[in-house]
């Protein structure tokens, strides 16, 4: 369904260089739940970025069930049947929730099927209906309302940056429950970007990136035992950076 | 009563969502003279002698009943001055709106300018929309120059919609409110200008009552090479609350100035401003098309429900 070939992304670097954030990821997306995953900084969110339309990958194609979306917009990419969540989600002063879902549906819905929305990711759907989608929600219902509009708009690939930060509240389970859900409805495939165990544990290929490599890909069950030692070790380092 | 032609047919929709002579009480204004007006058991409306206008009387009491005042001037080069008095009784609960839609074909400018005073009783609750909306095909300008005034007695409250989203060349807005003890008012003021249009909206508003309060908020967006300018006096004579808060989206080569004032007289006077001008975040605009939105879709959702 989706393919990546030989995809880099560099930015100008210090003295006129080139810093290179992806270089030669070649990935083929068809299964369910695809995970990617690596340490901060290893190029995760640009790769979503680039299949979302949100950057223009510096080398090679990507491809969407076949056709070279490489230089579609953003806009023919959703209309193509991509969604994306982002990692942090946008603010609007004005838009509501509902107004929100109703254009991620492509048409108004009514308020029975933007609450059913709202339910399935366990916002109370009468508070937050006509609520704005301002600086008054915090960060875990922003993603949760995200969630909610990725379901409402029910295309084949739906991307998700780190769809776990700040949802502790609820809980993984249900996140989990929502993407099987979603997967049932739409048949597509599921990209989600995560470092979460948890989430890792249900995909059914994941993808490791480091200093924007693919350094491993495979199923879980082969994935999995390598990552975990590696990722330790990431956690800590980011720890100790982030301490001081 | 005559029948009122197309044109002002589509400009009483545009400024009362209504499309025929409303029920209850109302006083609609054509072209410069009195269209029809009528009373209701509880709400007279007299006609003023000594100048253009009316005297509204709402007597105490009166609850959950509405008044029109539609005023529509689609002779080009008409230009007047109108002064409207509300003497809102003691208790009311009720919902006025007025509004102003100009259509001038011709080259001459026309002009609306009205003075509404509001004189709110102890404990009445007033709601009162305006809406002003231009339109025409000839090279006249549309000009509307609206004063209020407001005087709120003890525990009154009073809420403010006002909205220009369309067709008005200049407009200078004027608020001036003064506030008794536990009286409450509430301003949404929405304006929208385009091409070399010129709004300016200024606020003052006396909290002098013990427990008296305000909340001035104003949402704009200014297209093409249109220019703002707000300002607001928000004066602390007492132990009150005020908040002012003036938020614009500039576009193309707009400029918006916002000139806030507050002023703390009294040690228990709490006031806040707050003001933002920017144009539209381009992470809004990439998040509508996400989306399925093309940039253009994705600009008109923001600015109409930033203007909602």
């Amino acid at each position: 369904m989706l393919e990546l070939q030989h995809v880099g992304f560099c930015v100008p670097g210090e003295g006129g260089g080139k810093t290179v954030i992806l270089d030669d990821i070649n990935l083929k997306v068809s299964e369910r739940f695809v995970a990617i995953t690596g340490p901060n900084g290893s190029g995760k969110s640009t790769l979503a970025k680039i299949i979302a339309g949100i950057i223009t990958p510096t080398s090679g194609r990507v491809l969407f069930d076949g056709e070279d979306i490489t230089d579609l917009s953003i806009t023919e990419r959703a209309r193509r049947g991509i969604s994306f969540a982002f990692q942090q989600p946008v603010r609007f002063k004005g838009l509501t929730v509902k107004d929100l879902i109703s254009l991620a549906a492509g048409e108004k819905l009514s308020v029975a099927t933007a609450c059913s929305y709202l339910s399935e990711v366990g916002l109370c759907a009468k508070e937050y209906i006509n609520r704005e989608v301002n600086a008054s929600l915090s960060g875990g219902e922003l993603k949760r309302i995200e969630i909610a509009e990725i379901l409402a708009r029910g295309t084949k690939l739906s991307v998700f940056d780190e769809p776990e930060a700040g949802i502790d509240l609820w809980s993984f389970n249900n996140l989990i429950k929502v993407f099987e859900k979603m997967h049932e409805k739409t048949k597509g495939s599921i990209l989600i970007i995560s470092h979460q165990e948890r989430i890792l544990d249900i995909a059914d290929k994941i993808v490791m990136v480091a200093d924007g490599h693919i350094a491993a890909e495979g199923a879980k069950a082969d994935i999995l035992p390598k990552l975990l030692g590696s990722m330790a070790g990431c956690r800590f380092t980011t720890e100790v950076s982030e301490n001081g | 009563m005559a029948e009122l032609d197309s044109i002002k047919k589509n400009l009483l929709e545009q400024v009362a969502d209504i499309h025929q002579v409303p029920a209850g009480a109302y006083s609609l204004r054509v072209d410069g003279e009195l269209f029809g007006k009528n009373d209701s058991e509880h709400i007279s409306i007299v006609k003023k002698t000594d100048k253009p206008g009316i005297d509204i009387y709402i007597k105490p009491g009166t609850k959950k009943e509405s008044l029109h005042i539609p005023v529509l001037l689609a002779k080009s080069g008409l230009k007047e001055l109108v002064y409207n008095d509300f003497h809102i009784g003691a208790d009311c609960d009720v919902t006025i709106v007025a509004g102003c839609g100009i259509h001038n074909g011709g080259s001459a400018d026309s002009e609306h300018s009205g003075i509404h005073a509001f004189y709110v009783g102890e404990n009445a609750r007033v709601k009162y929309i305006e809406k002003h909306y231009g339109e025409g095909d000839g090279n006249g300008k549309n000009l509307m120059n609206p004063t209020t005034i407001v005087e709120m007695e003890p525990g009154s409250y009073m809420e403010m919609e006002t909205a220009q989203i369309k067709g008005v060349d200049s407009t200078n807005r004027i608020t001036r409110a003064k506030l008794a003890d536990k009286a409450t008012l509430i301003v949404h003021e929405k304006i929208m200008t385009h091409g070399t249009q010129r709004a300016e909206t200024h606020f003052e508003v006396d909290l002098n009552g013990e427990d008296c309060g305000t909340h001035v908020v104003s949402r704009s967006v200014a297209r093409d090479q249109s220019t703002q300018l707000f300002v607001s006096h928000v004066n602390g004579n007492s132990r009150c609350s005020g908040h002012t808060e003036c938020d614009a989206i500039i576009m193309d080569e707009a400029t918006v100035s916002a000139v806030p004032e507050i002023v703390a007289a009294h040690p228990d006077a709490s006031l806040i401003h707050e003001a933002a001008i920017g144009k539209i975040a381009g992470e809004q605009l990439i998040k509508l098309m996400t989306l399925g939105l093309t940039e253009k879709e994705a600009e008109e959702q923001i600015v109409s429900g930033f203007l909602k």
